[in-house]
């Protein structure tokens, strides 16, 4: 069991900049993110696209933005959990909760902050019917041990970087790589792209383009699949272990839906005038997943509402602790890694 | 009056005749959002970056529309329900030329 303050669901910007809010109140805080990495939409979507409207940056890049949140709270030693979903939770008698994700882990705090944004980011899955009969049977939308397609025939569909990426890797581990993609041209980095032409070139990568993925046969597990293409109007059958659509990926606001939280518009409601604190006690939304009157879903209205929450997350841990707000500048900043920032002395010094 | 009109059939196929401005620097994709016609949260998800498919929509009237970017080409090529009229509404500013401009919402994607 992972027990912290604040239990943050979602390493967005607005997440990991509570973090920092809560480090100066000296309340630890852990993240639990679906992503493999920290810094959300910014990081997933948009890394290299800039931002105008940060305050005192007047342009930055999503990415250089997470790199220098995460450079912010790293005095605070947060802690992730990376790669899972929140799934369910519950109330202990204490007043505490405990949250569990997807993969078991469990995470006890009496503060619940969701700064989940538009969700956690699933898979797009292509429109099959059958799809999911063979999911795990020769189907999967992540590559999670690519040691499992050796000696395999895979088929790849998708025209980004991760379908690219994949096919390379592949093309040395597995017996037959096939990319199919509904374009000739792919969206990816240069590098990719070549490297690909010359992998169907020697004839590594069996590419089939303009072209879709149809229809899928087989007994029980996947053993076939039918493949369009698009021009010709022709349709091939290819005899296949294991199909990996990768069409990116779309948020999905999951299971947090059924937490008894009042959702309106896709989003959680919360009280504005206050701590955007939920229905339920103890359970705040920050940032864009959360919903009143006259919301706006900017990084920087996320900000603001990740610092009030914190306040009052620390009302609810400390109820008889008088507390007072202090400004970094006077205060400083002390991790709790043991460093210390704080403005320079003034130096008093007489002229004779 | 820098207002034009646009018809815009919504996802459960019932169609709306709505005013949108020219002046206002907006795009489809946000017409649609302002006047509520699909869910918060189904469309835009993106915020209009040509990044996801959650404003596609078919163009039915035969306006001249600008050429597609390799974003919205990009994206579009990895859509679903993608048809011969598919366009990303983010990728189409409200122009006075598009007047009497007729679309449909594409599904959303499951």
């Amino acid at each position: 069991m992972i027990k912290t303050d604040i239990l943050i669901i979602g390493a967005g910007p607005t997440g990991l900049f509570a973090v920092f809010e809560a480090g100066l109140l000296q309340l630890k805080c852990h993240l639990i993110d679906a992503l493999p990495q920290p810094g959300g939409q910014c990081a997933e979507i948009y890394p290299k696209k800039p931002i105008y409207d940060i305050p005192g940056y007047p342009e930055v890049l999503a990415g250089e933005l997470v790199d220098n949140l995460m450079e912010q709270i790293k005095p605070f030693q947060p802690g992730f959990t990376l790669g899972e979903r929140a799934e369910t939770i519950e109330k202990l008698e204490n007043g505490s909760f405990v949250v569990t994700t997807n993969k078991g882990t469990k995470h006890q705090a009496p503060v619940i902050a969701i700064a989940g944004g538009l969700g956690s980011f699933e898979p797009r899955k292509p429109l099959l019917d059958n799809l999911s009969d063979y999911e795990d049977n020769g189907v999967a939308y992540m590559i999670k041990e690519p040691e499992i397609y050796r000696n395999k025939k895979v088929l790849i569909a998708g025209g980004g970087d991760s379908a690219l990426d994949w096919s390379i890797f592949l093309a040395d581990v597995a017996k037959e790589v096939t990319l199919v993609h509904r374009r000739n041209e792919f969206r990816g980095a240069l590098d990719s792209v070549e490297k690909v032409q010359q992998l169907k070139n020697e004839g590594k990568i069996n590419l089939i383009t303009p072209a879709e993925v149809v229809g899928l046969h087989g007994e029980g597990k996947l053993e076939k699949v039918t493949v369009t293409n698009t021009d010709a109007s022709e349709e091939t059958d290819v005899t296949v272990d294991h199909f990996i659509p990768l069409f990116g990926l779309s948020p999905k606001l999951g299971t947090i839906a059924d937490w008894g939280l009042e959702i309106e518009k896709n989003a959680i409601k919360v009280d504005n005038s206050l701590d955007y604190q939920t229905n339920i006690p103890g359970i705040y939304a920050i940032g864009d997943v959360n919903t009143y009157p006259g919301k706006l879903k900017l990084i920087l209205c996320g900000f603001h509402e990740a610092t009030l929450m914190c306040q009052s997350a620390y009302q609810r841990i400390h109820p008889d602790k008088k507390y007072v707000m202090k400004y970094t500048t006077v205060g400083g900043v002390t991790g709790f890694d043991g460093s210390k920032k704080e403005a320079p002395k003034a130096v008093v010094k007489a002229i004779n | 009056m820098s207002d034009i009109k646009l018809k815009i059939t919504d996802r459960e196929g019932v169609s709306h005749e709505v005013d949108a401005p020219t002046d206002m620097n907006m795009n489809l994709m946000e017409v649609v959002r302002s006047y509520e016609l699909a869910p918060e949260g189904t469309i835009g998800i993106c915020g209009g970056m040509a990044m996801c498919a959650s404003c596609q929509c078919y163009i039915q009237s035969d306006h001249q529309l600008p050429e597609k970017s390799d974003d919205e080409d990009a994206m579009l090529a990895e859509a679903f329900f993608v048809k011969d009229n598919s366009r990303l509404g983010c990728q189409i500013h409200i122009t006075e030329d598009l007047d009497g401009l007729e679309v449909e919402l594409a599904p959303e994607e499951g």
